[in-house]
């Protein structure tokens, strides 16, 4: 081999290291961005909306409804260990704060990371109102299905969660809204705990009646379904 | 009658490859009118091009019609590609005793009341809501079998444009706008018509027995 050809070899060699190198740079670059802007949304996070504490509080298992993490079109209950409040309000607050901030990863998320639980109140007949901000209308996804698996994870959490809770009226930054985001109506009421449907006479099972495939929450025959 | 859904400045759902779903939905609608019309069915649709109707300009046309089914189309953001939804209104069973009793709070609006022999507008779907679910049973079980992976029933969902029309109302959605490529979204128009068409067809005698 002549020496041009060991230097050209040599030239390209020493490219390829480079190269690799600059890629193995330009990947820790976007991690450490990643990772930037995660810590970013928790410290904006823990500024707007800071770590829900009362003198109640009793570190216990609640179940989050997150999407599942086989099926994306399906919630499913996530055990979590959290301080939780005896006071329902503030507990509601607790259980919601953490649906928004804590998914287990991002794309199980049915709630957009920007969203805040702006207020929570109980109504005497154990009505409750979830005030959000804007973020939850301007970003969920829209479609039918992505908006129900929203207000679904929140009703479902919070029945779960918070007891003596009937029903649920979701406003958007103080205001009754049309839909979340085109699509699922937020003009009416979400039932909580609904009482169990009579059992049906034998031979009398339709189509309806049958379970969701999977058992998910979100088909005909879910309990406690969206009822506005 | 057939509801393409948004239209106008409301695009709805978009996805990163470029799939629209006001522009999906016209087309999905426009083949399933061609395929009814065939079958000898008079088809309304609530707009023929890129307009964006109210949710009460659409219920209000579908309600000046006589023995009417309305079908709105959608397309979803998420949800396994390929696979198609029916979905019927479903109001809750609980008794409405607080929008009234809290006027200090603006978020709960009372109903306001309704002359005897009237039907409420934001509840006018309510007495038809059993045969929507009927209409989208049927339908359901026609889509399971043409798109592979879709549930085998419907379900109950208080989708906003289904709430005010005054006949049997059910909501096609497809998933999803996360395709790869958005042709195949419009690829599934023919049989997606076929499959509403066959539904149409089987709910008729149904329909005509109930009223």
């Amino acid at each position: 081999m002549s020496r041009r050809w060991r230097i050209i070899f040599a030239l390209l060699a020493m490219a390829v290291v480079a190269g690799a190198l600059y890629v193995r740079a330009l990947r820790r670059r976007v991690v450490r961005m990643a990772e930037s802007q995660a810590s970013e949304e928790q410290a904006r996070r823990e500024v707007v909306e800071p770590p829900i504490t009362t003198p109640t509080d009793v570190r216990m298992k609640a179940k989050m409804f997150w999407i599942s993490a086989t099926a994306a079109d399906r919630l499913e209950p996530v055990e979590v260990e959290m301080p939780l409040s005896a006071d329902p309000v503030q507990r509601s607050k607790q259980v919601l704060h953490e649906l928004i901030a804590n998914p287990p990863t991002p794309d199980r998320r049915t709630l957009p990371a920007s969203a805040t639980l702006l207020d929570f109140y109980i109504l005497p007949d154990g009505t409750a109102i979830a005030d959000f901000s804007d973020a939850l209308a301007n970003e969920t996804p829209s479609g039918i299905l992505s908006e129900e698996m929203a207000v679904d994870s929140i009703a479902r959490t919070l029945e779960t969660n918070v007891n003596r809770l009937h029903r649920l009226k979701i406003l958007i930054h103080g205001q009754e809204a049309e839909s979340l985001a085109g699509h699922v109506d937020l003009t009416g009421f979400y039932d909580l705990n609904p009482p169990s449907p009579p059992p049906a006479p034998l031979g009398a099972a339709t189509p309806a009646q049958a379970p969701a495939p999977g058992g998910g929450l979100t088909g005909s025959s879910a309990p406690g379904k969206l009822k506005p | 009658m057939l509801d393409p859904g948004h239209g106008g400045t409301d695009p709805g759902a978009r996805g990163a490859t470029g799939a629209v779903e006001k522009d999906i939905v016209l087309a999905l609608a426009r083949a399933t009118r061609a395929e009814l019309e065939r079958q000898g069915f008079r088809v309304v649709m609530t707009r023929e091009g890129d307009q964006n109707p109210s949710f009460e300009d659409r219920a209000a046309l579908a309600n000046a019609q006589r023995g009417a089914i309305f079908i709105s189309f959608h397309v979803a953001s998420t949800g396994a590609a390929g696979t198609v939804r029916a979905y019927s209104y479903q109001f809750s069973t609980t008794p409405d005793s607080t929008a009234s009793a809290d006027p200090s709070n603006p978020g709960l609006s009372a109903p306001a009341p309704v002359p005897a022999g009237w039907i409420a507008w934001n509840v006018a779907q309510k007495p038809h809501t059993d045969l929507s679910r009927r209409l989208a049973d049927v339908l359901q079980v026609e889509l399971s079998q043409k798109f592979k992976g879709s549930l085998e029933i419907s379900s109950a969902v208080p989708v906003r444009g289904l709430r005010s029309v005054v006949a049997p109302a059910v909501a096609v959605e497809l998933s999803s706008v996360a395709v790869a490529d958005p042709r195949t979204l419009y690829d599934m128009a023919p049989v997606l018509a076929t499959a509403i068409a066959r539904a149409v067809a089987a709910f008729r005698p149904l329909y005509e027995g109930a009223k």
